[in-house]
């Protein structure tokens, strides 16, 4: 390897995956070598995970994920990339994105007819891909699902993802306690969505909903937004109208927060407090800043493209992770929702992508 | 009275029409089909497509039938609003939140208005905007200072109407289609620049920001754009030479050419004025959102021809205003307003304004049967 840090980054990340899944959203950006970001990380042993790293049996990768209109898929993209270059033994082969599921689908039937060794896929529709996917594995291909599930065991080999339900729940905690250490008592809370229709968006709210209910809190108002900045200005700026006292706002995305917070200097509200969604830079060093309505977000965080990467080769090499009993990884891993806040920003700013 | 005045009927007859019966339509035809052609065959169909803009009814003296349906609609809305959110719907700040949304999309649905009464159409309006946006938001053009990005958005929005209006007046392609490709090319290259990530207004270029926080007599800047840009449109499309000739290009572009008016090159500003508009609203919509996004203006081309139609222009062209226009867009953003003061679905809010669209054409069938 020729490249210290990104030895070292692969070394700390493998490790915190192995750790066990519960602390793994800020896992393996390139930042996160540094020796200030890595040192604050839970402190593993690295000798276990060591040999992974060397160069193994040279592999070919093919890679699928939905063309980005987003900041989050965007960084997807980009941390899955910048991650298999850092090995000499993988040949990475991105597909042209698509937000198309027709196109998907024959983009993934070509790396199969490529003969890949192992495909990381991230699809647009876990439903409709399914049948693909599962021709892939049936082709012997190695399927690693990174984030949106395939509903059929028998079409991944692994899935990696983020935990939408507890990502509602983490912004609910954090809400819920604040409101109760304050002693407010039926509190106005108010939340914006992301698209309505998906099911990560109902797992969200549903997190979010329950975790209220253990304060003895409910959501006030709720309204979708289509995760972009424009709508996100325009559901929050009639939202403030609606409610002219509010307590507490979680909004699901931080893209579309940047239109929520343009929405709330220009209606100059300040009385409440408001948690964000998925952990872009931005709102990071807005939370930074301290003179924000925006206190906190919880994570999303896109790095679990870099592990999905990472996981993909181990699979192809017949290797395990190394903090794990197993020879083999695992089959299925949920990252953490984490909370960032004034008082832990500094840590994760270096994860947060640029939305 | 029509008869009173025959010699000069064919000059007055937008006047004229005024006072006839709506009941009797049909004389209205007969009395204008003897008029022999004037010498000058320019004035004759520049006239002749200002008729239509006249209103044969009696209500004419307050504003046009359908505009006061228009303006029954949103006093119908109002009502139910005081209803149903009696303290935070009229609110003096609610009323400026509904302005300052429809600030946006009201001044592309001008640019819009202006190509739809001359018979094209321009689905590329919000990738226009986006491409605008990222464009005066890229890094490169924010050193330059606010003045330079707002030039940046009104030129590239200029300029991409141009395209539009080159390719469907001198390469006689159907607007439909051309600018169908400009949306689709315009919204990848918006992409591509921004990297699709959200370009965010940079420190020092606040001056964007300061157009939607700052209030004059209580409105944001941005608001007062707005008025301005409905007011130019108004005056350009009924008291200028430009107006008329888009109504008459619209109307029967044959006619038009036999008259003497350049219809391609008037197609051309046509195009490039629907343009302009979407530059300048991407200076709206960067400083309301303090951001140039790929994601900007994501169908707008939809919800501005839906006001258009509405506010009773027709899909055709040669006949429409850009007060009713206004109208219809007040309409959907009050209906949205309302939606989410009520803490309603957005899905209903769908139904809703698919209804009003259906019922707002439905009408304006009839009126013009009625006419002709």
């Amino acid at each position: 390897m020729s490249n210290p840090l990104a030895r070292r980054g692969f070394l700390v990340g493998g490790a915190v995956i192995g750790a066990g899944a519960l602390v793994t959203a800020c896992t393996s950006n390139e930042p996160a070598a540094q020796p200030t970001a890595a040192g604050t990380q839970p402190a593993s042993p690295p000798a276990a995970g060591s040999d992974n790293d060397q160069p193994g049996k040279q592999i070919t990768m093919g890679f699928s994920a939905p063309a980005a209109d987003h900041g989050w898929i965007a960084a997807i993209a980009k941390n899955a990339e910048a991650t298999a270059k850092q090995y000499s033994d993988v040949e990475f082969k991105p597909v042209e994105p698509t937000n198309d599921i027709n196109a998907q689908i024959s983009a993934v039937e070509s790396l199969i007819a490529a003969k890949v060794g192992v495909l990381v896929i991230l699809p647009n529709d876990g439903q409709q891909l399914n049948q693909v996917a599962r021709q892939a594995t049936e082709a012997g291909i190695p399927v690693v699902n990174l984030d949106r599930i395939f509903p059929d065991k028998l079409s991944y080999r692994t899935w990696i993802g983020g935990d939408n339900y507890g990502m509602g729940v983490a912004a609910g905690h954090y809400i819920g306690k604040k409101l109760k250490d304050k002693g407010v008592s039926n509190p106005v809370i108010v939340e914006i969505q992301g698209i309505a229709t998906l099911p990560l968006t109902q797992d969200r709210s549903k997190g979010f909903a329950d975790a209220l209910k253990t304060y003895g809190f409910s959501v006030t108002a709720q309204q979708d937004a289509q995760f972009t900045v424009e709508t996100g200005n325009e559901v929050a700026s009639n939202l403030l109208q609606a409610h002219k006292k509010i307590d507490a706002m979680w909004n699901h995305d931080d893209d579309q927060g940047v239109g929520v917070l343009a929405a709330i200097k220009e209606a100059g509200r300040n009385e409440f407090f408001m948690v964000g969604g998925a952990g872009s830079a931005n709102a990071m060093r807005e939370i930074q800043s301290g003179n924000s309505v925006l206190e906190a977000t919880v994570t999303y965080s896109p790095t679990m493209a870099s592990s999905a990467v990472r996981l993909g080769r181990l699979i192809a090499q017949g290797k395990g992770m190394s903090d794990l009993v197993e020879n083999q990884v695992p089959q299925s891993i949920t990252l953490a929702s984490e909370t960032i806040t004034k008082d832990n920003v500094a840590q994760y700013l270096p994860l947060g992508f640029e939305s | 009275m029509t008869e009173a005045r025959g010699p000069k009927a064919h000059e007055r007859s937008p006047a004229g029409a005024e006072p006839v019966d709506p009941a009797r339509p049909a004389d209205q035809a007969s009395a204008e089909a003897p008029d022999a052609p004037p010498a000058d065959e320019h004035l004759r169909v520049e006239a002749q497509s200002r008729k239509p803009a006249a209103p044969p009814s009696p209500l004419a003296r307050f504003g046009q039938a359908r505009h006061l349906g228009l303006v029954l609609a949103l006093v119908l809305l109002a009502i139910v609003g005081l209803i149903t959110q009696p303290e935070s719907f009229a609110t003096t700040s609610n009323l400026v939140n509904i302005l300052s949304l429809a600030s946006t999309i009201g001044v592309i649905t001008v640019g819009m208005t202006f190509v739809i009464i001359g018979g094209g159409i321009d689905l590329s309006v919000g990738a226009l905007m986006a491409l605008a946006s990222v464009w005066a938001t890229t890094l490169a053009t924010q050193s330059y200072g606010p003045f330079v990005m707002i030039l940046c958005a009104v030129l590239v929005g200029t300029g991409a109407g141009l395209v539009n209006g080159l390719l469907i007046s001198y390469g006689r392609m159907v607007p439909f289609i051309a600018t169908l490709a400009m949306l689709v090319a315009a919204r990848g290259l918006a992409q591509r620049m921004s990297d699709r990530k959200t370009q965010l207004i940079q420190q020092g270029n606040e001056l964007i920001v300061e157009l939607s926080t700052t209030r004059v007599l209580g409105l944001p800047v941005l608001v007062y754009i707005f008025i301005l840009v409905v007011a130019v449109g108004w005056v350009v499309l009924n008291r200028t030479t430009f107006g008329r000739r888009t109504y008459a290009v619209g109307g029967n572009p044959e006619a038009a050419r036999l008259a003497g008016i350049d219809v391609r090159r008037h197609t051309l500003m046509l195009y490039a004025l629907s343009g302009l508009c979407c530059g300048i609203a991407a200076v709206l919509i960067m400083a309301r959102t303090t951001t140039g996004s790929s994601t900007h203006g994501d169908l707008y081309e939809l919800d501005a021809i839906a006001a258009v139609i509405i506010g009773g222009t027709l899909l055709t062209g040669g006949r429409g205003t850009i007060i009713g226009s206004i109208l219809g867009l007040l309409i959907f953003t009050v209906i949205t307003n309302l939606f989410i003061l009520n803490g309603l679905n957005t899905s209903d809010q769908l139904i809703a304004k698919g209804l009003i669209i259906v019922v707002a054409v439905l009408l304006q069938r009839r009126s013009l049967e009625s006419r002709t």
